[in-house]
């Protein structure tokens, strides 16, 4: 039976005749009309008819009571049954005090606040970067000292994980970057009749810039992400805690292996990205321009200065430090629960990605200011 | 009002098979649940108490039987009756499952959006209410789970599940991880809300102190199906090997102890 609300005006007032079963659905009419005949004068509310009451109907009826005595009237309440008085009285007593509903205020002052923190919450995670690069060389050296508390499985094991799982995406994606490389630059220097001089254009930008940086993004994305979610789960469960109290030194068993893996490998990921970077320009040329292979590498070794090749090979370690260090980190800040694993590793792959792009414009500046 | 008797059952099992696999988990299993009671499901780990659970409340299809709630078959309902069911259930999961994405307001507003014609206010107020009637301080439905202990969590979680006045709870070891004064309050909770909402209570429950304190009838649930169902006092009657150890070991004993204990002071 569906409910339903009829008013009466009488002498003392008006009365409120309810009447059905009441749902959640009936809320809103119920309570604009109880509220309005609650402002008006004396209310009597009757509940003969009342095949159901609902904690909504309840709630509108004890806040109508309270509407009504703040404007100085009496609600009174006829025909409730046992069950639909005691629902009204444990509604009342679960009102929220209204006194507790403070929110803060918008200021520039909570503005300034804000921002101060965010800036010092920089300096720290600044500073904890900085921690997790001294513990990693510490227990480095700790190891060289006491090989025996090396973990040259666990090594292994990441070296495979990071460097020859990783080669087929790397070698591709250079591939793609050489042709790329040989079929714009074709187009541009045939205006000039400078067609021969693609091979130089592949040879620089690939050995100098792209074929490590390139090889340093997609480590960050592949292996950032990677190092997070598997501390951060480690965390997450305890792991790490258990560790500790075995005593082992998380440190040693789950930060210097990453590492030192990634250490070990980037560089060689980014030879192999500038030797089939170099092949993809190498056909390209042939197809598009006509450069015979033979042609590309003599053109290659006369004219292209072993600086090129040392000056993107010495960015590895640096791209490698900054990747291993910003997934372990992350991972160690994985709290207890599961979307902070998961904020924590996109932060980590955005941090990781965004630093190499940064250390490698320091470079640039580095270079350019020595005349390499 | 208890009175078995005369009263058709809000939830009826009759002869469920549930198999994963090779595994039988219940054979032949029948169940009545009436309305307005509390009942308390035991059995030990493995005979699928949750099972019988999340089959009730329609999220796992048993290999064979009936399941009736509320007059409905569940197995045969279309959607619109399913739709039409589960507002008239509310689940409350062991950790609370509440939506890590929403605070603990939206949480409980989650399944009022579905109700028509409710003005927002008053939907927001309505969730205040519901939190606060499960026991938690006003301020917490600014709360996300996250920033919740183990007990608030579960009482948002029954929050939610009592978003839309439901005529069955189902609570999912309501008490488990709970600190025993923390538990005993969530059992007064339950039983006061049972008492003036009319809720029917299913509850899953490893918690003896739970089953004296507020279940009306218990379930054991023993060789694959409800060994045997009724009050504590029946209970401790019963000589089956497993149902005895249950209700007369030395954690029973405790139990029973304090229950009689709390009735002289």
């Amino acid at each position: 039976m569906p409910a339903t609300v009829t008013t009466d005006q009488t002498d003392d007032g008006s009365v409120l005749r309810l009447g059905g079963a009441f749902a959640l659905a009936d809320l809103t009419g119920l309570h604009k009309a109880l509220m309005r005949a609650a402002a008006a004068g004396p209310v009597t509310v009757d509940l003969t008819e009342v095949t159901r009451l609902d904690t909504a109907a309840a709630w509108a009826i004890a806040e109508a009571e309270k509407a009504a005595q703040s404007a100085g009237h009496a609600l009174h309440l006829e025909g409730a049954d046992e069950g639909a008085a005691a629902l009204i009285d444990t509604v009342r007593a679960a009102l929220p005090d209204p006194d507790t509903q403070t929110k803060p205020a918008f200021s520039l002052l909570h503005w300034l606040d804000g921002f101060g923190r965010s800036v010092a919450a920089g300096g720290v995670f600044l500073s904890q970067l900085l921690g997790i690069l001294g513990v990693f060389i510490a227990r480095l050296g700790r190891s060289v000292l006491h090989p025996s508390e090396f973990r040259l499985t666990s090594l292994v094991h990441h070296c495979q994980e990071v460097g020859l799982k990783a080669v087929p995406i790397v070698a591709l994606m250079a591939f793609l970057i050489g042709v790329v490389l040989a079929f714009q630059g074709a187009a541009q220097l045939r205006q000039f009749g400078a067609e021969v001089f693609v091979v130089d254009l592949i040879a620089v930008s690939i050995l100098r810039e792209l074929g490590i940086l390139l090889t340093a993004i997609i480590v960050a994305g592949r292996t950032a992400s990677a190092f997070t979610a598997a501390i951060g789960s480690m965390k997450m469960r305890e792991e790490i805690d258990a560790m500790r109290t075995l005593g082992i030194d998380p440190a040693t068993a789950l930060i210097v292996p990453r590492v030192l893996a990634l250490l070990l490998m980037l560089p060689i990921l980014g030879m192999i990205a500038n030797a089939t970077g170099l092949f993809g320009g190498a056909l390209m040329s042939w197809i598009e321009l006509g450069i015979s292979p033979g042609l590309f590498v003599t053109r290659l070794v006369e004219n292209t200065d072993v600086s090129h090749l040392m000056v993107g090979t010495i960015k590895a370690p640096f791209f490698a430090i900054v990747i291993g260090i910003v997934g372990c980190h992350a991972g160690l800040q994985v709290g207890n629960n599961a979307e902070s694993l998961g904020r924590q590793t996109s932060a980590a792959v955005v941090t990781a990605i965004f630093s190499v792009i940064v250390i490698d414009a320091l470079f640039s500046v580095f270079f350019a200011q020595v005349g390499i | 009002m208890r009175d078995e008797a005369d009263q058709d059952p809000v939830i009826r099992l009759r002869s469920i098979r549930t198999q994963f696999g090779s595994h039988v988990v219940h054979d032949g299993l029948d169940l009545d649940v009436y309305r307005g009671e509390i009942l308390g499901v035991v059995g030990g780990s493995g005979t699928g108490k949750s099972v019988l659970l999340r089959s009730i409340a329609g999220l796992q299809r048993p290999t064979e039987g009936e399941i009736e709630v509320l007059g409905t078959d569940v197995r045969k309902a279309s959607e619109a009756e399913r739709a039409a069911l589960e507002r008239r259930w509310g689940v409350m999961f062991q950790d609370g499952a509440l939506f890590s994405s929403l605070n603990v307001r939206e949480n409980v507003e989650v399944p009022m959006r579905a109700v028509e014609g409710l003005d927002p206010d008053l939907r927001r107020a309505m969730a205040d209410l519901k939190i606060s009637m499960s026991g938690l301080p006003y301020l917490a439905g600014d709360k996300y789970p996250s920033e919740l202990s183990g007990g608030m969590r579960k009482r948002a979680g029954l929050a939610r599940a009592l978003a839309l006045d439901p005529e069955i709870v189902f609570l999912d070891e309501p008490t488990a991880g709970l600190d025993p004064i923390g538990a005993a309050d969530f059992d007064t909770l339950i039983r006061r809300l049972s008492d003036t909402m009319g809720l029917t209570v299913f509850l899953v429950t490893h918690d003896l102190d739970t089953l004296h304190a507020i279940c009306d009838r218990i379930a054991v649930l023993a060789e694959k199906k409800v060994l045997v169902t009724g009050t504590m006092d029946e209970m401790l009657k019963v000589d089956h090997p497993w149902v005895h150890d249950y209700f007369h070991g030395p954690r029973a004993r405790a139990a029973l102890a304090a229950k009689d204990a709390q009735k002289e002071g």
